[in-house]
């Protein structure tokens, strides 16, 4: 048991007179909304408005799904099945198909891609799964749509997506 | 209807065609400020929390009241079981009549010249005009009184009794600090108030009662929120305790109704505030007995915008202030302001005397 130190009587907040006469403490806070408002005339609001103006994204975004290309213009994929195995949403679907006589490097090719964006979690399973890199996410937004034909999206359009490839954050210094 | 302060006598064309115009006029000016309202309340809110508040449905999002109208029009009309039904729908109704009937005695501008006659700019004229305010805000508490009680729903229960216990304590405040505005103006007829505000104190501090009778002023002006059930004072509504108060069990356009009379009893409040306190429709400097239609109509812009200054006042308050607790509340009304309004009458009974 320590004796509590002799002091001053102690004025906790709100009870000085000046605080409880209310009038001048409410101008106070009058005075800090007016501030607030007057910053937000000019422009200091945290509000994005989305569809013109969009937040910059973090790099590591895990957006939408795209094809890549090789250098003959060619997708890469090789219908090796290894993206839709790795799925856990199950959102892909591919039909396998034999590549042309000519392309000498692959024996088969999809047919058919096919990507659900409404079933896709943006895990990026798929593209660690991908031997050859023909897979990837991008930082771009999701699609949006008004039917859900619209968000099964096929191979052409998934290898006409531009936008810079998500990288993988840089892992947990330990 | 009587014309200015003449008495009405019978076979006198008491009505002409430019009072049904004042009377509609002052009618769609209450139903128009509304929308208005609403609108700057949410885009001041918004600025006031660092965001930006509806800007989409029209110029600078104008129109967001009318898509709010539009789509509560279209929601269901429920009416609760167990909840007494005539009751029920007169509620909003009687919540609506008394916060858009008390704009009708203000006057909104000097008096025209139109056609060789004189015509006020204000529907219910003669020198009642103060009396019928006030019984017109007394009876404002019935709509919310009836609409909780007749949800059966003891949130909306708890919130009418509270509605009632605050206005019928702060309307005690509210008249005693019009007393006082009354010895100063030495009448009761509001025309003769705002005619003795006008004038000047050396030449630019205009003779108007916030500054003869500051201390009622503020008393006034509380007792406006409390009665216009306002935050901090919106313990009938209270969404952290009472879920919505005594509109909890209302949807659809009776809800709606509560909603605009919240509105047009803030604007009725500040119209009355202006009248009394702002000196009304005069600004200083103005030149006395000018009756001309561009004067007046001057005038009444005058009045229009000391009126959005206080509505403007009355939204940051709303965005800057915590809810009073209800105990609090009654403290505020009983024992600070009652006696502070008396004491003011004393002060101004002795200040007339020396």
């Amino acid at each position: 048991m320590s004796h509590a130190p002799a002091h001053e009587p102690v004025t906790a907040p709100g009870e000085s007179f000046w605080e409880k006469l209310y009038l001048p403490e409410i101008a106070r806070g009058l005075g800090h909304t007016l501030k607030h408002m007057v910053n937000s005339l000019f422009g200091k609001s945290f509000t994005i408005q989305y569809p013109e103006q969009k937040p910059g994204l973090k790099p590591g975004y895990r957006g939408i799904i795209r094809l890549t290309k090789d250098s003959q213009n060619r997708e890469k994929c090789v219908a090796c099945f290894l993206c839709a195995t790795a799925c856990p949403a199950e959102c892909i679907r591919i039909v396998a198909e034999p590549a042309p006589g000519e392309w000498k490097d692959r024996d088969k090719r999809p047919a058919t891609f096919e990507l659900n964006f409404l079933r896709c979690i943006n895990c990026g399973f798929c593209e660690e799964a991908c031997p050859c890199e023909a897979i990837e996410l991008v930082e771009e937004y999701f699609p949006v749509g008004t039917t859900r034909q619209e968000f099964i999206w096929d191979k052409a359009k998934l290898l006409s997506i531009d936008g810079k490839r998500s990288k993988p954050m840089e892992p947990a210094k330990r | 209807m009587g014309r200015g302060n003449r008495p009405v006598v019978k076979g006198d064309k008491a009505i002409r065609f430019w009072d049904i115009a004042v009377v509609i006029g002052v009618f769609a000016v209450v139903m128009q400020i509304v929308p208005l309202l609403v609108w700057a309340e949410r885009r001041i809110s918004a600025l006031i929390q660092d965001r930006v508040g509806p800007n989409r449905v029209g110029p600078f999002g104008l129109f967001q009241p009318l898509a709010d109208a539009i789509k509560l029009l279209f929601k269901e009309d429920v009416i609760p079981d167990g909840a007494d039904r005539f009751l029920f729908v007169l509620a909003p109704a009687l919540a609506f009549f008394p916060a858009a009937m008390t704009a009708t005695v203000i006057p909104f501008g000097a008096p025209m010249l139109i056609g060789g006659e004189m015509l006020q700019l204000q529907v219910c004229r003669g020198n009642v005009g103060m009396m019928l305010f006030m019984a017109l805000t007394g009876l404002s508490v019935y709509g919310i009184a009836f609409g909780g009680w007749a949800s059966n729903n003891k949130y909306a229960m708890l919130g009418s009794l509270r509605a009632s216990a605050q206005v019928l304590s702060y309307e005690i405040a509210m008249g005693i600090a019009l007393v006082s505005v009354f010895m100063t103006s030495q009448s009761v007829d509001l025309n003769t108030i705002v005619a003795d505000q006008t004038g000047t104190w050396m030449g630019f501090v205009p003779k108007w009662n916030v500054l003869k009778q500051p201390l009622a002023f503020v008393i006034f002006f509380i007792a406006a929120f409390a009665e216009t059930n306002r935050l901090p004072f919106d313990l009938a509504e209270c969404e952290a305790e009472l879920v919505g108060g005594y509109h909890t069990e209302y949807s659809s356009m009776k809800f709606s109704l509560f909603f605009l009379a919240e509105y047009a009893a803030m604007f009725s409040s500040c119209c009355m505030i202006t009248t009394l306190f702002l000196g009304g429709w005069s600004f200083p400097g103005m030149p006395a007995g000018e009756t001309g239609k561009l004067f007046s109509l001057l005038t009444v812009a005058v009045f229009f915008t000391k009126v959005a200054v206080l509505l403007f006042f009355f939204i940051v308050v709303r965005w800057t202030l915590p809810r009073f607790r209800f105990d609090q509340l009654m403290h505020l009304g009983w024992k600070t302001l009652i006696p502070l309004g008396l004491a003011n009458i004393a002060a101004t009974g002795v200040a007339a005397q020396l």
